[in-house]
């Protein structure tokens, strides 16, 4: 049976504790998204301002579980600083993370490359637990779904 | 109908699921509000259904198609009677209240209404009874009004009189899925008669828990899902003035609908079978009889002073277990609410508050509840809700308050 423990790792309250990157930007300069999980009401917006070719500032704002405001909050720490292209790999490893068709049902990773730590991920390993919790799946995705979209407005 | 007390031990044996463990623990079922639980009794009928008579309806002239074509008709009374209605006839049987509501908004709707008529809803309705008056009011042009809340969860209806005007049609709950609020119906409904309006009174929170008479709440429309009063799922009802579905077209085209068809057109069938296309859910509708025979056994009257006792419980047993650190929505007196509690604790999340619960094999529902508009005048996105029924008891309650105190303790920060 998948614990608790197993959802709600100590890194991941953290973030919920204290998320970094809250707040919002003036738009413009900045672009903004917003997402929403129909399941649970949840709403989330990603705000990023891409100068140089490079994500110079991000922020979230919104109301959410401790999983989908860490998710984001890891996420936001995860993707500062990095090209929009960066961002996306990011972004592309996460979701394989979170999905179930990557991993056994409780969560292990199936093949032997795809150990912790192998992705790339950082804190964000924390949250391969969720996995075992699938109806939880959505908080976790909600934030990287909304930067996906935010990602597509920067035309790059 | 039985005055004997609710004997609950007796009545949770009566629930094969209840019975299961989950993470653990034994099962606290405390999501009713959601769906109900399934007693013995109705899983049987189902079975009996299928292993018996299982035939198409009103097609064969053969043994079993006649007793399956008897069981629906009987259930059909047996609804009308559970519900106050004057005939059988003027019960349709739907999917669930969805379908019911947007039958009405079809097939009433777009033959009455046009280009600036009011539809008068609340703020506290489900999507169900709001969405589908929003998709005719897209096309129709026509206009949505709604009914404030006070402070404590209730209908404001200081300025009913002035809301009502240009209204056609009242659409209220008489029960909140979240709040618990039992909104005065036969009020509302004497009001909407006074300015010509009809009243459509969505029942669905209401039915499974008290005893329902449609002649007092002298609505026109009444509409409300087996699922949810320990009935199957895919069965729901829509019970109309005789004379107002008489003059209704047919919402769904299709077989057993018709009286003729012919190359040029077709001839609809009378009420209800007009509304009722296509092959029904017939072991659903033998097995939501079965339901009404349930809790007919047990009393609607039995069952309401069950839950009002269990509330009064749940609600003096967390407000001295947690104070101010537990908030329950809307009204808190008594007499204008029902068993759904919907919770706030200690800011914690609802899904998270959820998610702990379910390590102690409680079930409550954490969410928006198809009650956006609502959760926006709440000021939240979601509530942690437990709903209670008629199987369930105080020690349910007991478990529900230490799992908030293992939420508290884990989430502590
Ligand atoms: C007040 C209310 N109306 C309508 C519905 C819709 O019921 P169904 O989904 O069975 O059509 C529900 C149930 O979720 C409800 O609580």
């Amino acid at each position: 049976m998948a614990g608790l423990e197993d959802l709600y790792r100590e890194v991941i309250l953290d973030h919920y504790r204290s998320p970094r990157n809250r707040g919002e930007l003036e738009t413009p300069p900045a672009i903004m998204a917003e997402g929403f999980n129909p399941l649970c009401g949840d709403e989330i917006q990603v705000y990023l301002l891409v100068e140089d070719g490079v994500i110079a500032e991000i922020r979230i704002g919104g109301q959410g579980c401790s999983i989908s405001q860490s998710s984001a909050s890891m996420m936001s720490a995860a993707v500062l600083g990095r090209t929009p292209d960066g961002a996306r790999e990011v972004l592309r490893s996460f979701k394989e993370m979170m999905s179930i068709h990557e991993h056994g049902l409780d969560g292990e990773p199936i093949s032997t490359d795809d150990q912790p730590g192998a992705s790339g991920l950082g804190d964000l390993e924390a949250l391969r637990g969720v996995v075992k919790f699938p109806v939880r799946i959505k908080c976790a995705t909600l934030g990287w779904n909304t930067l996906d979209q935010v990602l597509d407005q920067t035309g790059t | 109908m039985s005055t004997a007390t609710l004997n609950v031990t007796t009545v949770k044996a009566d629930f094969p699921l209840l019975g299961r463990e989950v993470n653990g623990h034994p099962i606290v079922y405390l999501d009713s509000g959601a769906t109900s639980q399934k007693p013995r009794q109705v899983l049987d009928a189902l079975d009996r259904y299928y292993e018996e008579i299982n035939a198409n309806i009103h097609r064969g002239a053969y043994l079993i198609a006649e007793k399956a074509t008897t069981a629906v008709e009987d259930s059909r009374a047996a609804l009308a009677g559970f519900v106050g209605a004057s005939a059988a006839e003027e019960i349709v049987f739907t999917k669930n209240a969805t379908e019911s509501i947007n039958l009405v908004a079809h097939s009433w709707g777009r033959t009455n209404l046009s280009e600036g008529d009011v539809i008068l809803l609340t703020t506290l309705e489900h999507h169900a009874n709001i969405v589908p008056w929003q998709q005719l009011a897209a096309e129709r042009g026509v206009v949505i009004r709604w009914i404030p809340l006070d402070d404590d969860g209730r209908l404001d209806l200081t300025d009913l009189d002035q809301l009502l005007d240009g209204v056609r049609l009242v659409a209220v709950s008489a029960a909140s899925n979240v709040l618990g609020t039992l909104p005065p119906v036969r009020r509302i409904a004497d009001a909407a008669h006074a300015v010509g309006a009809l009243c459509l009174v969505d029942a669905s929170q209401w039915v499974p828990h008290y005893p329902t008479n449609v002649a007092d709440w002298d609505c026109d429309f009444m509409v409300f899902t087996g699922h949810k009063m320990c009935g199957p799922t895919g069965i729901g009802l829509l019970w109309g003035r005789r004379h107002l579905l008489d003059a209704m077209p047919p919402f769904m085209g299709g077989g057993s609908m018709i009286q003729n068809v012919t190359f040029e057109g077709f001839t609809p069938a009378d009420v209800p079978t007009r509304f009722e296309a296509g092959t029904q859910p017939i072991a659903e509708i033998v097995g939501l009889r079965a339901a009404v025979d349930y809790l007919n056994a047990i009393g609607m009257e039995a069952i309401r002073q069950h839950e009002l006792d269990l509330t009064a419980y749940a609600m003096r047993t967390l407000t001295e277990r947690f104070g101010d650190d537990l908030a329950i929505h809307g009204p808190h007196d008594l007499e204008n609410r029902g068993g759904t509690l919907s919770l706030a604790y200690r800011g914690i999340h609802p899904h998270d508050l959820s998610q702990v619960l379910d390590q102690h094999g409680i079930c409550v529902r954490a969410g928006h509840h198809c009650a956006k508009p609502l959760m926006k005048v709440l000021g939240v996105n979601a509530t942690a809700r437990a709903s209670l029924y008629l199987y369930n008891d105080e020690s349910d309650v007991d478990a529900l308050a230490d799992g908030l105190a293992a939420a508290g303790d884990f989430f502590a920060f």
